[in-house]
């Protein structure tokens, strides 16, 4: 077990440099900010003294190492537009996206894996064409159409929720919705086919032909081996939640670290992108730690060594 | 066999179809020209609402341009986009994969390494930052969204390639003497080909969404060019006034990425041997 965490440890780190490498090439081959974040009537040596002041006149290899010394210390720097470090802004934002894809993890949980087994216990009936159908149009709605179409209804027709910000908990019902639908569908399907997969195993017959009753066989017995694939996507899914959370914030005006990244985008922001998406990164990857850790306990047969 | 022949597939099939067809013809089936603009025609709602005109079915955009023919030009965006990403990432990610697979080692290690860290990296905000950089180009949506979907094709190439390597008859032909690039091109893809097919399909839907969620973005097909994104975008601003342009654009997407989902499904019903063996239970 040990070996096997030290191992797995490695790759995520491994991971983490390659992102942020990838982040710090790919953003300082995009143009010089400096020139972008003076006024236009700016002389060269304003340029010259800000580009200093950034450490931008560096050779690219000193500027990749100093990015690396200081963003293994959480460092990434001063945004360049608002002038305070990128990552406590990155904080102050993190908070909304958290809550916001804990939220849409929540509801997409929730929903998916009672209706994954209400389809699976009668395979082919109308119940099961009906969810079926649902997670299809689920599984393919594009998220910003979806909350479009969710602020167009509920927000300007109807007016039950806000059609945008943060702060109560009605800010947060068509954001999560909107963000949740994708992971639900994909949840549910799986779990409806993890059901049909076990409920077709000789154990089940025997649980049955003990006199159990059909809520214990199902939601015991069968339900905890269906769970290793379950979880195994709901891992995955928690991570692309943070990838649509991105989509999300921006139709909600939503204060999170995806618009926070796709602003710094636009504004060849660099310590924030770098920021942002390092923290995305992190996340991600800690995320699909937990879900390996998690399979020992779903399945004792997996042992690491 | 009533299952696979499910109104949803025959529907799937129609739509994709049709699909094809309108993005093949589209100068010949679009009623007017997609990017000219008509002000006094503008925010015309579709011909069922009051104030609808018969000219223009689904109503017009804040310009004064026909929906319906801007959702038919923006089809040939979607399905060019959609399966030009597919082919770049599945060819690479079939490259890669087998490569893993049959070499092993070293190689083996290093391509999943790649792929675990690109498994790491939100797609969204990896395209959005290579396109912030490269510029939003045809050529650049399309190899970013490409490159972005490697990773399955990968690994199920290589784990595949796992399974068929051992195989007996992949010995004999060792045996007899066969190259490594025959036993690869011959014998091995060959075998692995039905679930890279199943993949394929779900991938365009991905591809489709992609490219759509990026023009929506302001990073994808740039205008006046009709894209479903792009005519999304101009109709988020016009909610409150003309509900119909953020909508129907969504609808063909929607659709659209419906039909691929379900004939992907479709497809795997039929190739794979397991759910077949469940179904004559």
């Amino acid at each position: 077990m040990p070996r096997y965490l030290i191992r797995r440890l490695g790759r995520a780190i491994f991971a983490l440099w390659g992102i942020s490498t990838i982040v710090f090439v790919v953003l300082r081959l995009s143009g010089d900010p400096a020139t972008l974040l003076l006024p236009q009537e700016a002389s060269v040596e304003d340029v010259m003294r800000l580009r200093h002041d950034l450490g931008l006149d560096a050779p690219l290899l000193l500027q990749y190492l100093r990015f690396l010394g200081s963003s293994v210390a959480g460092n990434f720097g001063e945004s360049l537009r608002h002038r305070e470090p990128a990552m406590a802004l990155v904080r102050s934002h993190l908070w909304a996206t958290l809550e916001l894809s804990f939220a849409a993890f929540f509801v997409a949980a929730v929903v998916a894996v009672p209706t994954g087994i209400l389809a699976a216990v009668k395979p082919h009936s109308l119940q099961d064409h009906a969810v079926m159908t649902l997670t299809l149009i689920g599984q393919s709605a594009p998220t910003f159409w979806i909350g479009i179409m969710l602020i167009l209804t509920f927000g300007l027709e109807l007016r039950w929720f806000p059609i945008g910000g943060r702060g109560t908990l009605s800010h947060l019902v068509m954001p999560a919705l909107t963000l949740g639908a994708f992971a639900m569908a994909s949840i549910a399907r799986l779990t409806r086919s993890a059901m049909l997969d076990v409920l077709r195993l000789d154990y089940i017959n025997t649980a049955r032909a003990k006199g159990l009753s059909n809520r214990r066989v199902i939601w015991k017995h069968a339900l905890k081996n269906a769970a290793i694939p379950v979880v195994t996507i709901m891992g995955l899914q928690f991570g692309a939640l943070l990838g649509g959370a991105v989509v999300t914030e921006t139709v909600f005006s939503w204060p999170g670290i995806g618009r926070l990244a796709i602003q710094g985008i636009y504004n060849r922001d660099y310590p924030v992108v770098q920021a942002s998406v390092f923290i995305a990164a992190a996340f991600f990857v800690l995320i699909n730690f937990v879900v390996d850790l998690l399979y020992t306990i779903f399945d004792p047969r997996i042992r690491y060594e | 066999m009533s299952k696979r022949l499910s109104p949803l597939v025959v529907g799937s099939w129609l739509i994709l179809l049709g699909l094809v067809a309108t993005a093949l013809l589209s100068p010949y089936v679009a009623p007017h020209n997609p990017i000219r603009e008509r002000l006094i025609d503008r925010l015309l709602p579709p011909v069922w609402v009051e104030d609808g005109e018969w000219r223009y079915l689904l109503g017009t955009d804040h310009l004064g341009r026909d929906l319906v023919s801007r959702i038919i030009y923006g089809s040939r965006v979607s399905l060019v986009v959609g399966f030009a990403a597919v082919a770049i990432g599945g060819a690479l990610g079939i490259a890669l994969g087998v490569a893993a697979g049959f070499l092993g080692g070293q190689t083996d290690e290093v391509i999943m390494a790649v792929a675990d860290m690109q498994l790491a990296f939100p797609t969204i905000l990896f395209a959005i930052a290579i396109i912030a950089v490269l510029g939003p180009s045809f050529i650049n949506l399309v190899i970013v969204i490409g490159i972005s979907g490697w990773v399955t094709y990968a690994r199920i190439a290589r784990g595949q390639v796992l399974s068929v390597r051992e195989k007996e008859f992949v010995e004999a032909i060792r045996a007899q003497g066969g190259s490594q690039w025959r036993i690869v091109w011959r014998h091995i893809l060959p075998n692995i080909l039905s679930p890279l097919i199943v993949v394929a399909t779900l991938d365009l839907a991905r591809t489709i969404i992609l490219e759509s969620t990026l023009s929506f973005l302001g990073l994808g097909i740039q205008p006046p060019t009709p894209s479903w994104g792009g005519m999304l975008s101009d109709g988020r601003e016009y909610l409150l006034s003309a509900w119909w342009i953020a909508t129907f654009p969504g609808v063909a997407l929607m659709l659209t990425a419906l039909s691929f989902n379900r004939l992907g499904d479709w497809v795997r019903d039929l190739t794979d041997p397991r759910l077949r063996r469940m179904e004559l239970r």
